[in-house]
């Protein structure tokens, strides 16, 4: 019993027990159903690359892994979420595209510049919108939430017209590598890899996770101690940026072509979904990057379920909301209290009957 | 219930996680009675008035209330409101954005006849209610546009209209000046006459015995005594609260206090100043030297002090440090010439709430190495061990979270974070408000075992006795204005009075 | 004294109010040969923004209560398709399904108002959630798009013009065309009036505004806070279904992928309005000239004829970062005047 509470107190049991459960509804469905049991985890290679739920999990899962740790800081230290990211990355993707392609054309198989540069302008982009996202919040005092609001509807309009309301393809090997298979791994994987792991050694061996937390947890007093509130917070939403534009970029070129109406549509939302799964504060302060990670394969994995369950992609927002609503339910202090109450008093009939 | 007992609470016991916050605490208010409720902190005040408000829920004990069969107990706020029990809290707890007499009306606003809020009599009422008070104020406009003082008076006169008859008056006069605090203890006396039953929640003991005829002494959430004014004398009452003979306050201060106008200045600021707040002055600080700022509450004693840390940039003259021209735009560059302020208020702008006390300890010093620079986890252990010892901060363990210490501790733990930077110059703004009195004492003793140790020290109190206890020389700060200083023979209770009030006595 | 009245948020409101005017005024100009001019001109984006003002009213006042509330675009969608489907799939008549959308409406914001209060998560987790459903909801009443033709009422309600008897001019063939607005504007205005009465003189309202101004002190002073949330999110999905309804009388069909983004546009409305994020300030004569600007610059694209549609949403965002920037100006002198 002692046990069982302290798992439940650790930090990371909401998004690994989260995690654990979709995968057991995929193992009862898979028996159900009559497959191979553990069908959800059969990886195979199929004409030279690899195959199977959890690796499409991982693989569809790269984007919103990747904007999730952008993401968390943004929480953490501004104690608001940054809804511009799903836009940002639309705008990431027309800019990349209509460079490669060239302004008004719609359809190329040739570079129109290096293919570094177009990459290069679209994170770049993504950046300069981190950073006034950043500016509003940190030196304006402008809420997160409205402050990213403007670009929430201004990228992806923006976006439309450097493609001049059409979806512009690049059909060039190494653009669609990108999005594609490096020898037999999806890129995305390694790309999703390549940026946690980056987050995770920068805020394990510098002072950054404590200035943010600190800076989130009370902005004032992390003044009087010396830290630069404002810029602490401009560089969250820049890194925020920074991933939304990496996230674009993947995403563009999964489909090679900057169909800027739905890249990173709603988005945001699985982000923020990750973030909050993630067992992190929307209201700032403390943070958890390995929960937030996990939240967000744990959200694809909700999605790629129902998807195998055979539920189409219009429905699947149902479910998820169920499955919202139960995790944050479950983990509301108020229905925490009420179990602790019903379980501290059926201890004292138990210990009254022993 | 005897005949003129208006409250009696008996035996009230509370736990929070890992700590018993009130054990079998109680307290008896007679009718028309001023009742001071007195304890260190920690001792369970709040929490006791907590529980008689129903904000907490007690697990045993009763409460009686006059006119109520048995005891009774309050589902929250409203439900006390409802039985007559009413409470003005240390914080201004009013909506900035409603107008003065929605403020006092809200939640009970009168009503017209098609069940809308008849605004008129609202405000005529409110208009009313204002002037009893003496206060002639436009009750329309929004509750921002008016002082915290007055604030504090508006929400006095919304327990006041509610026909209570326990009012709870929590710290009510920390905020206020000394004027203000003689309006509000005619308010009270008015209150006492007319039957209502107060408690009255204060740090200032000179208050209790100018207002009070009963206290009621809680000591580790017990109950300790409960006396009339009369049974309980000043040294009596802090033994009480205490519950140990003190140290002789007076002892602290090392023989010949006066620093050698040889000693190398440390701070040389001419001219400074910061639009609003505090206008262009001149300040030495000396090695070694504990200069106390002093004025009443709103002269810009904080503010002078914030325009020398650059918590708030100053825009006019120069700053020399250890005799350099200084250029401080943010606390960082006031940190770098080796400063560091404590600031007045601990919550805002002391605490990080939910970092450990390791992780708040370590803060200033970090952000001195800078964020490429992390102080290796072994270090930061060294550190908070060795502060911990050091200032005898109570705490489960250095990775407990210093929101859930008591105000004392926390206090400490920020000290340990300047005394980490290891810092040539300490602003120590009210550095003993709101802790208990043996705190006090130790935090008193370090400044001068600091100055001793070379350090300077710029210490801010409302207590003139506290300051006289520790500082060389004292500033005197009137409406927004350096006015003078004072020194030697002139350091006493009067002479700083009579400074502070301003007059011939000055010039 | 007087003097104290006028103060930022009420400037707030003037320059909305002075700006929607400029803008009018210079379409008017611009574009008086494409008939911006014209009485109807305006009347059509009322017509049009009728559902939107509606829904904006809610959003205001959760946004008074310092909440927010994303799943009223999503909402809509769903209300459509339940008339849609109601009417053409099961053969139902307009007036109960009218009254089932808004039980449903009602419903739908206890829930999430009872997430939000009582069990104190989130409510931009929470309304997320709400959006999730009532988006996935209408695909699992119908994947397809449903007009409504068979309601004969519905189809009257939406076809009704009510005429003004001024203002009207003769088009190039001849025929005198009068200007007119349809039922949904009067029932939008309603709810403007409504909603600005209830703010201002019901306790209930006042509430509102206190929970926004300071959570903390509005339980202190006795005030239920919990209840008034749950309210608040209840009033917003009620007026919500409202614009919903209306919204569906000017579409005339159900379909998955309606009204999206429509959370936005309130939200920028009421933010243009003069509505804080942060609670307490605010009110919905300010969100009805926000819902007018968006609609006059949808408008002004428009009649240009040859700038690409998302012209209007940089505009629109252009100007919401202009509003933005002012609160926070305004902001900033109130702090240093302290």
């Amino acid at each position: 019993m002692s046990n069982l509470k302290k798992l439940t107190k650790m930090r990371l049991f909401l998004p690994v027990f989260s995690m654990i459960l979709v995968m057991a509804i995929n193992v009862v469905y898979d028996i159900a159903s009559g497959n191979a049991p553990f069908n959800f985890f059969t990886i195979s290679l199929n004409n030279g690359v690899l195959y199977g739920r959890l690796i499409d999990v991982l693989n569809r899962g790269s984007e919103v892994a990747i904007l999730a740790v952008g993401m968390t800081l943004v929480v953490s230290a501004s104690a608001g979420t940054d809804i511009s990211v799903g836009s940002v990355m639309s705008l990431t993707g027309g800019m990349c595209c209509m460079l490669l392609a060239g302004y008004g054309v719609t359809n190329v198989s040739e570079y129109a510049m290096p293919l570094w540069a177009g990459i290069g302008a679209g994170v770049l982009i993504a950046c300069v919108c981190g950073l006034f996202n950043g500016f509003l919040v940190a030196y304006m005092n402008i809420q997160p939430m409205v402050a990213t609001l403007i670009l929430w509807s201004a990228g992806r309009a923006v976006g439309l017209l450097l493609c001049n309301s059409q979806i512009v393809y690049v059909r060039v090997a190494s653009f669609q590598k990108i999005g594609a298979y490096v020898g037999a791994i999806p890129t995305p994987i390694l790309i999703a890899a390549a940026v946690v792991a980056i987050a995770a050694l920068v805020l394990r061996f510098t002072a950054l996770g404590t200035y943010i937390q600190s800076v989130g947890i009370n902005k004032k007093a992390s003044r009087i101690a010396g830290l630069s509130s404002a810029k602490i917070i401009l560089l969250c939403y820049v890194i925020c940026g920074l991933c939304a534009g990496i996230a674009g970029i993947v995403a563009t070129s999964r489909i090679y072509s900057a169909d800027t109406n739905n890249i990173g549509l709603n988005m945001e939302l699985d982000a923020i979904l990750s973030v909050a799964l993630g067992g992190n504060s929307l209201g700032g302060g403390k943070f958890n990057l390995a929960g937030s990670i996990i939240g967000a394969y744990t959200i694809q994995a909700i999605t790629t379920t129902l998807y195998a369950l055979g539920v189409s992609s219009a429905q699947a927002p149902v479910f998820k909301a169920i499955v919202v609503i139960l995790i944050v339910v479950i983990q509301a202090e108020p229905v925490k209290e009420y179990f602790k109450k019903r379980s501290a008093k059926k201890a004292v009939e138990g210990g009254v009957q022993a | 219930m005897e005949n003129d007992v208006v409250l009696k609470m008996q035996g009230i016991c509370m736990t929070f996680p890992g700590v018993k916050a009130l054990d079998h605490a109680g307290l008896t208010l007679k009718k028309g009675e001023i009742r001071a409720l007195m304890g260190e902190n920690g001792a369970g005040k709040s929490t006791i008035i907590k529980c008689l408000t129903g904000v907490n829920k007690f697990e045993a004990g009763e409460i009686y209330l006059d006119g109520f069969e048995g005891p009774i107990t309050n589902r929250d706020t409203m439900d006390a409101q409802s039985k007559g029990i009413s409470t003005v809290y240390q914080e201004v707890n009013l909506c900035p954005n409603l107008s003065v007499a929605e403020n006092i009306y809200i939640g009970r606003a009168p009503l017209t006849k098609f069940r809308t809020v008849d605004r008129k009599q609202m405000n005529a009422r409110a208009k009313k209610l204002m002037e009893e008070l003496d206060l002639n104020i436009d009750v329309t406009a929004n509750l921002e546009n008016y002082s915290l003082a007055l604030q504090q008076m508006i929400a006095i006169a919304r327990a006041i209209d509610m026909d209570c008859k326990v009012l709870i008056l929590d710290e009510p006069t920390s905020s206020l000046d000394d004027r203000e605090v003689e309006k509000l203890f005619q308010v009270m006396l008015n209150l006492k006459k007319k039957g209502v039953g107060i408690i009255f929640v204060t740090h200032f003991l000179e208050q209790v015995y100018a207002v009070c005829d009963g206290i009621t002494v809680l000591r580790n959430g017990q109950l300790v005594g409960e006396y009339t004014v009369e049974e309980l004398p000043r040294v009596q009452l802090v033994a009480a609260m205490m519950g140990k003979d003190f140290d002789d306050l007076a002892s602290i201060k090392p023989e010949g206090g006066e620093i050698g106008k040889d000693a190398p200045l440390v701070i040389d600021a001419k001219g400074l100043s910061h639009a609003g707040t505090i206008k262009p002055f001149d300040l030495e600080i000396r090695e070694g030297e504990v200069v106390g700022l002093t004025g009443l509450l709103g002269s810009g004693r904080s503010e002078l002090a914030r325009a020398i840390y650059g918590a708030d940039r100053s825009q006019t003259g120069t700053l020399k440090v250890k005799g350099k021209e200084a250029h401080i735009k943010e606390p960082i560059d006031a940190m770098n010439l080796g400063m560091g302020l404590l600031p007045d208020d601990r919550k805002a702008e002391g605490i990080i709430g939910d970092l450990s006390v390791r992780e708040n300890i370590i803060l200033a010093m970090q952000a001195k190495l800078g964020a490429l620079h992390k102080i290796p986890m072994a270090k930061q252990i060294e550190l908070a061990d060795q502060f911990i010892e050091m200032l005898q901060i109570k705490t489960a363990s250095r990775e407990t979270m210093i929101r859930q210490l008591s105000g004392g501790n926390q206090q400490k733990v920020i000290l340990a974070r300047w005394l980490a930077t290891n810092p040539d110059f300490l602003i120590l703004d009210e550095p003993t408000r709101g802790i208990d009195i043996g705190t006090k004492t130790e935090i008193q003793k370090l400044v001068v075992k600091l100055a001793g140790e070379g350090k300077s020290v710029i210490f801010i109190s409302s207590e003139i006795e506290e300051m006289l206890r520790t500082c060389n020389r004292m500033a005197v700060l009137r409406d927004g204005a350096k006015v003078g200083e004072i020194s030697g023979d002139e350091m006493t209770q009067e002479g700083v009075m009579h400074a502070i009030a301003g007059g011939d006595s000055n010039e | 004294m007087k003097k104290a009245k006028l103060n930022n948020n009420n400037v707030l409101l003037l320059i909305t109010i002075v700006l929607f005017a400029a803008m009018y005024l210079a379409g008017c100009i611009v574009y008086a040969g494409k008939g911006f001019t014209r009485l109807q001109t305006f009347l059509n984006i009322l017509i049009g923004n009728a559902g939107l003002i509606s829904v904006t009213c809610g959003m205001t006042c959760v946004m008074l209560t310092g909440g927010i509330d994303i799943s009223v675009g999503s909402l809509v969608a769903l209300d459509c398709m339940m008339m849609a489907v109601g009417v053409e799939k099961m053969g139902m008549g307009s007036p109960v399904l009218m009254v089932f959308i808004l039980i449903v409406g009602v419903v739908f914001g206890a829930v999430q108002g009872f997430c939000i209060a009582y069990l104190e998560i989130q409510p931009f987790i929470v309304t997320m959630a709400g959006m999730f459903f009532a988006r996935g909801m209408t695909a699992v009443l119908s994947t397809q798009q449903i007009s409504i033709t068979s309601d004969a009422l519905f189809t009257k309600l939406a076809g009704t013009k009510i005429e003004f008897p001024f203002g009207g001019y003769v088009n190039t063939k001849g025929i005198l065309q009068v200007p007119y607005i349809r039922v949904t504007v009067v029932v939008a205005l309603l709810v403007v009036l409504a909603t600005f009465f209830l703010l201002n003189y019901t306790r209930f309202g006042r509430s509102i505004y206190a929970v926004g101004g300071n959570q903390q002190s509005a339980a202190l002073m006795g005030l239920d806070v919990k209840k008034t949330q749950l309210k608040t999110y209840i009033l917003c999905s009620f007026l919500t279904s409202i614009g919903g309804i209306c919204f569906c009388l000017n579409t005339m069909n159900g379909t998955v992928g309606q009204a999206t983004g429509l959370e936005m546009s309130a939200i920028s409305s009421a933010v243009i309005g003069g509505t804080l994020l942060t609670g307490g300030v605010g009110n919905v004569f300010g969100s009805l000239f926000g819902v007018l600007i968006n609609g006059t610059i949808s408008s002004l694209v428009q009649t240009n004829g040859k700038l690409i549609s998302s012209w209007a949403n940089i505009v629109t965002a252009i100007l919401l970062c202009f509003f933005i920037l002012l609160q926070a100006v305004f902001a900033k002198v109130k702090e240093r005047n302290k």
